[in-house]
C-alpha cells in the first residue's frame, strides 16, 4: 500500500467515524499533511528587542550602517574579538591529550567554580574559607538568573522580585518563567540622566520584608547608571534591615572600570556583612566567550550544611533543564584564571577593552559638543560599562535607523563597544539630526 | 535526665516538625527569629538525593576493589575502557582553532549549518519536508535541553495534554516533564517475562489514551532496555496513533550508534514523516559523535504547513531566550563541520561502525559466556536481540545491589547495564556475577 494510498484509507476510516459537519472533518486527521496542523494556533512570535536589532541590521545593505544593538565588544576596525589569552588557553586545551569529553558533573566543572567565586568575592573572602558558598557552572548569565529564580521559586518563602526601572530586558522574562513574579523599583531619573536614589530607597522600603531585590554589580544595564559607593551603604542598609535577599547580577566584572576588584566592590561589601545573597557571573563579555556561554551561579549561605544542601537542590533544577553545562568555555576561563601569567595578561586585555570604551564615550561627547547639539550630554562621559543610555525617545531611534542606518534598542540605549574612531562622526551626526527634529516637531 | 544525644536526637526531630509545612505558624516565627538569631533564610532546604544514573559513577570511583567494572552510565568506552574522543572530532577541532573562529553569540535558534545538517541527518537530505520548509529546527543543549524545549512547548500550546511515556524510561524523562509542568502516564513497555516488547500492553495504552495525547517514543536503541519494535511493530504503532490523532515525540539519542547505520536508525522517525504525520523529535550528538561534554542536539517539529513551521520555530525561541538565551557554539560547529566536509563525515561514520560493532562483538561474547555456564536451559539471547548500549537484564533491585555489593560490578537499580563499559576480557567475569545474582539471591 503506498502513502497516498493509506492515506485515503485513513480519511474513508474517519469519513465514517467522524461527527457530523466540517468542524468533524478538520479534527479528524488534524497530523497528516496538506491538511490543518496541530500547531494551527501558534502564533508568530516577535523578534527579541534587543537580539532582533543584530538581525534587523544583517539585513540592511547600507555601507553606512552601525550595529549599536547587542552589547558585544568591536575593536576599533569594528570586528569581534578573541582576546589573545582565550586563544592561548584554547590551543592548550586542545593540544592536551590527556583532556577527554565525558559528561561534566551537573554542577560542571569543579576548579571553574572555585575560582569564579574566588573572583567575585576576593581571595581572602571568609564566606569561601568557611565553605558557606555554593557555586554551580550554568550557561552564562542567563542561565545564572534562571537556575536561580527556579531554585528561589521552589524553596524561598518570598518568591517575589524587585528590578531596578529600567532594567535589562529579558530579567522581565526570566524570573516570571522561572516561577518569581517581579515588580519594579525606581532607578532611573531621566531628568538628571542619573540614580534617582531617594525613590530607589522608598521603594525598597516599601517593598516587602524579605523580597529578592535584583541589583546589578556594576555598569547597569541599559542605564550605565551606578549607585555611588556611599549610596550602595544606604542600599545595603535598608536591604539587610529588612531581610531582603540581593540577587547580584554581574555581567561586566572589569569591564566597567578596567579593574577586576573595583568592579566587585557592591558584591564584596554585601558579603562582608555576613549576609545571604545570589550572583549571577557572566564571562561573555569580561573574557569575550559570548558564544561559549560560560557563567557561575553562586549561593552565598549562612552555614556550610545549608549550602552543600543548597548545592544539592540546584542539581535537582540543572538536571530536568540541561542536564550538565557545556565544557569547552568553562575549561577556557578555568584556565585562564588558574595560571598566573594567563591571568595577568587577562586583565590587561580586559583593561585596554575598558578603556577603549571609555575614549568611545570621551570621542562622542566632544563630537555632540562640536555640532552645537542641544542638551546637556556629560551622561556620555559619567555612564559606566558598555552602554549609554542616550535618552532619545523611541521616534528619535526610528528615525535614526530609517534616516542613518544607525541600528539600536528602542529604549534609547547605545553599546559603546560597537562604536570605534571612524563611526562616531556618523553617529553624532544622527544624533544632531534626530534631536533637532524632535525640536522642530515641538 | 535523657542524654546529649537524646536531647540532640529530640530537637533535630522537633525542628524538622517546626519547619514542616504543616507546621507553618511555627515555620514563619523561626524565620522571622531569623533576623536575629544567625540562622540562614535557607534553612529549611532538604539534601537532594543523588542523582540514580550519575550516582553510579561517584560511587564506582570510590571503589577500591582491581575487579571493578562501571556499567553504570550511558559514555562509551574503548576495549581497554577509556573514555574516547573521536578522531573526527579531533581534526574538526584543530580545523576551527586554525581557522580562528569568532565566539560571538549565535542567534537563539543556534548555528545555521548545524541546523541544516541535523534536520537533514535526521530526515534525510532530500526529505521533502525539509524541502518545503516544514521543519522547525532548533539547537538545543543536547538531548535533555531539546526534550525541555519541546515539554515548555507543550506546555504552552497544548496545555493539559498528556505525554505518555514507555514504562521503563531514561530517569530523566520525568523530571524534564514535571519541571515543565506538563502532566505525564506510562504505557507499558517492557515485558519482564519475555524480556522483551509488551507489544500488546503498549497498544493498548495507546488506543485507551485521549485523542490528541502526545506519545514519547525512543527511535531506536530504547533506554534503559534496548527492546526496539520490529519493522512491522513500527507500523502497526504509526497505524494506532494516526486513529488516535495522538502526537509521536520521538527522543533520538542513538542515531548512528544502535546499528551502525545513520539511516537504518532514523527509520522509525522517517516512516512517520513519510506518512504525512506532524512529530516533535529531540536528537542528541552526545553519544554518536562523542560529544557528551559540550551539550549539543536539537529539537524538530515536523509541521504540515511552511507558516506554521515558522510560527513554531518562532516560539521555540521565546522558551529559549529566558532559559540560557542562544546555545553554545562550540558542538554545534564540530557537527557542522564534520557533516559539511565528505572526507569528515565518511571518518565519522567509520567510526561510528566501530563503535556500535564493538558493542555487537561484547555482546556476542557475553550472551556465548551467560549460554555456556548456565546449565539451566534459560535463554539468554535477548542479549542479542537488545540493541544499543544498554542491556535489560532483568535482574531486580536485590539482584543488582548483590552485583555491587558482592562483584563490585556498577549499574542503575532496574537492572540496566551499559555494554559501551564492558569489554572482551570483562565478559566471563560479568556471567559469572549476574548467574550468580539471577539464581541465588531473591
Amino acid at each position: 500500500m503506498s502513502a497516498q494510498d493509506r492515506r485515503i484509507a485513513t480519511l474513508a476510516g474517519h469519513f465514517r467515524g467522524a461527527p457530523a459537519g466540517e468542524e468533524g472533518l478538520l479534527h479528524a486527521f488534524p497530523t497528516m499533511a496538506n491538511s490543518q496542523s496541530v500547531f494551527e494556533h501558534v502564533q508568530q512570535a516577535p523578534e527579541d528587542p534587543i537580539l532582533g536589532v543584530t538581525v534587523a541590521f544583517n539585513k540592511d545593505p547600507s555601507p553606512l550602517k552601525v550595529n549599536l544593538g547587542v552589547g558585544a565588544y568591536r575593536t576599533e576596525e569594528g570586528k569581534p574579538l578573541v582576546l589573545d589569552v582565550v586563544r592561548k588557553a584554547e590551543q592548550q586545551l586542545v593540544a592536551d591529550r590527556s583532556r577527554n569529553k565525558e559528561y561534566q558533573p551537573i554542577t560542571g566543572i569543579a576548579q571553574f567554580n572555585k575560582l569564579s567565586a574566588k573572583l567575585i568575592l576576593g581571595a581572602n573572602s571568609p564566606a569561601i574559607a568557611e565553605n558557606r558558598v555554593a557555586t554551580v557552572q550554568v550557561l552564562s548569565g542567563t542561565g545564572a538568573l534562571r537556575v536561580g529564580a527556579e531554585f528561589i521559586s521552589r524553596h524561598y518563602a518570598k518568591p517575589i522580585v524587585f528590578l531596578p526601572n529600567p532594567t535589562w530586558g529579558n530579567h522581565n522574562k526570566i524570573f516570571p518563567l522561572g516561577g518569581v513574579p517581579q515588580k519594579p523599583y525606581r532607578y532611573y531619573d531621566p531628568n538628571t540622566r542619573g540614580l534617582d536614589y531617594q525613590g530607589m530607597i522608598e521603594d525598597l522600603k516599601a517593598a516587602p520584608d524579605g523580597a529578592v531585590i535584583l541589583l546589578h554589580a556594576c555598569a547597569h544595564n541599559p542605564t550605565g547608571v551606578d549607585p555611588t559607593e556611599e549610596q550602595w551603604e544606604g542600599i545595603r542598609k535598608v536591604i539587610r534591615s529588612k531581610q531582603q535577599l540581593p540577587f547580584f547580577d554581574c555581567a561586566y566584572q572589569g569591564f566597567a572600570s578596567g579593574s577586576l576588584d573595583k568592579d566587585a566592590y557592591a558584591v564584596r561589601t554585601f558579603v562582608a556583612d555576613g549576609g545571604e545573597c545570589f550572583i549571577a557571573q557572566s564571562y561573555a563579555k569580561n573574557m569575550g566567550l559570548y558564544g561559549e556561554r560560560v557563567g557561575a551561579l553562586s549561593v552565598v549561605c549562612k552555614s556550610a550544611p545549608v549550602a552543600s544542601r543548597v548545592d544539592s537542590q540546584l542539581k535537582m533544577v540543572i538536571r530536568p533543564m540541561y542536564s550538565s553545562p557545556p565544557a569547552h568555555g568553562a575549561a577556557i576561563a578555568a584556565t585562564i584564571l588558574a595560571d598566573g601569567r594567563l591571568f595577568q595578561e587577562w586583565t590587561v586585555e580586559l583593561k585596554a577593552m575598558a578603556d577603549r570604551i571609555i575614549s568611545m564615550r570621551h570621542q562622542l561627547y566632544d563630537a555632540l559638543k562640536a555640532r552645537g547639539t542641544p542638551g546637556d550630554w556629560t551622561h556620555v562621559l559619567k555612564q559606566i560599562g558598555m552602554f549609554t543610555f542616550t535618552g532619545l525617545n523611541k521616534e528619535q531611534v526610528q528615525f535614526m535607523t530609517r534616516e542613518y542606518h544607525i541600528y539600536m534598542t528602542s529604549d534609547g540605549r547605545i553599546s559603546m563597544a560597537g562604536l570605534s574612531s571612524r563611526t562616531v562622526p556618523h553617529l553624532a551626526d544622527a544624533i544632531h539630526a534626530a534631536v533637532i527634529g524632535a525640536q522642530r516637531k515641538a | 535526665m535523657a542524654s546529649p544525644a537524646a536531647c540532640r536526637n529530640v530537637s533535630a526531630r522537633l525542628l524538622k516538625a517546626l519547619v514542616g509545612r504543616q507546621e507553618a505558624r511555627l515555620g514563619n516565627a523561626l524565620k522571622a527569629m531569623s533576623t536575629t538569631t544567625n540562622v540562614s533564610r535557607f534553612e529549611q532546604v532538604t539534601m537532594a538525593p543523588a542523582d540514580p544514573i550519575l550516582g553510579v559513577s561517584e560511587a564506582f570511583k570510590r571503589d577500591e576493589s582491581e575487579k571493578k567494572l562501571n556499567l553504570g552510565v550511558g559514555a562509551y568506552r574503548t576495549e581497554d575502557l577509556q573514555p574516547m574522543v573521536l578522531e573526527v572530532v579531533k581534526k574538526a577541532e584543530r580545523k576551527m582553532l586554525e581557522s580562528g573562529e569568532n565566539k560571538e553569540y549565535l542567534p537563539i535558534e543556534g548555528l545555521a549549518a548545524f541546523n541544516k545538517a541535523t534536520a537533514e541527518l535526521l530526515l534525510g537530505a532530500d526529505n521533502a519536508a525539509i524541502k518545503e520548509n516544514r521543519v522547525a529546527t532548533i539547537q538545543g543543549l543536547s538531548g535533555t535541553g531539546s526534550l525541555r524545549l519541546g515539554a515548555a512547548f507543550i506546555q504552552r500550546y497544548f496545555p493539559g495534554t498528556t505525554v505518555y511515556i514507555s514504562n521503563p524510561t531514561w530517569g530523566n524523562h520525568m523530571n524534564i516533564f514535571n519541571d515543565a509542568g506538563v502532566p505525564w502516564k506510562h504505557y507499558r513497555y517492557f515485558d519482564p517475562k519475555t524480556v522483551g516488547l509488551d507489544f500488546e500492553g503498549m497498544m493498548a495504552d495507546i488506543e485507551n489514551a485521549p485523542d490528541g495525547s502526545i506519545m514519547l517514543l525512543h527511535g531506536c536503541a530504547h533506554n534503559p532496555t534496548g527492546v526496539d519494535p520490529t519493522p512491522e511493530q513500527w507500523e502497526k504503532i504509526a497505524d494506532l496513533i494516526e486513529k488516535k490523532n495522538h502526537m509521536a515525540f520521538f527522543d533520538v539519542a542513538y542515531q548512528g550508534f544502535a546499528s551502525g547505520s545513520l539511516d537504518q536508525d532514523a527509520s522509525s522517525v522517517r516512516r512517520f514523516v513519510e506518512r504525512g504525520m506532524e512529530v516533535l523529535v529531540a536528537q542528541s550528538y552526545s553519544k554518536n559523535l562523542g560529544l557528551y561534554a559540550e551539550r549539543i542536539g536539537a529539537i524538530n517539529a515536523v509541521v504540515s504547513s511552511a507558516d506554521a513551521a515558522a510560527r513554531v520555530r518562532s516560539q521555540l525561541k521565546r522558551i529559549a531566550r529566558p532559559m540560557y538565551s542562544n546555545p553554545p557554539c562550540h558542538g554545534a560547529r564540530i557537527v557542522a563541520n564534520v557533516v559539511g566536509d565528505a572526507k569528515m563525515f565518511d571518518e565519522w561514520r567509520a567510526e561510528m561502525q566501530e563503535m556500535a560493532g564493538r558493542i555487537k562483538t561484547v555482546r556476542q561474547r557475553l550472551f556465548d559466556e551467560l549460554s555456556s555456564k548456565d546449565k539451566s536451559g534459560k535463554d539468554w539471547s535477548f542479549v542479542l536481540k537488545q540493541i544499543g548500549m544498554f542491556s535489560f537484564t532483568g535482574l531486580n533491585k536485590a539482584q543488582s545491589d548483590n552485583m555491587t555489593n558482592k562483584w563490585h560490578i556498577y549499574m542503575t537499580k532496574d537492572g540496566r547495564i551499559s555494554l559501551a563499559g564492558l569489554n572482551l576480557a570483562k565478559c566471563e567475569y560479568l556471567a559469572d556475577a549476574i548467574i550468580d545474582s539471577y539464581y541465588n539471591v531473591q
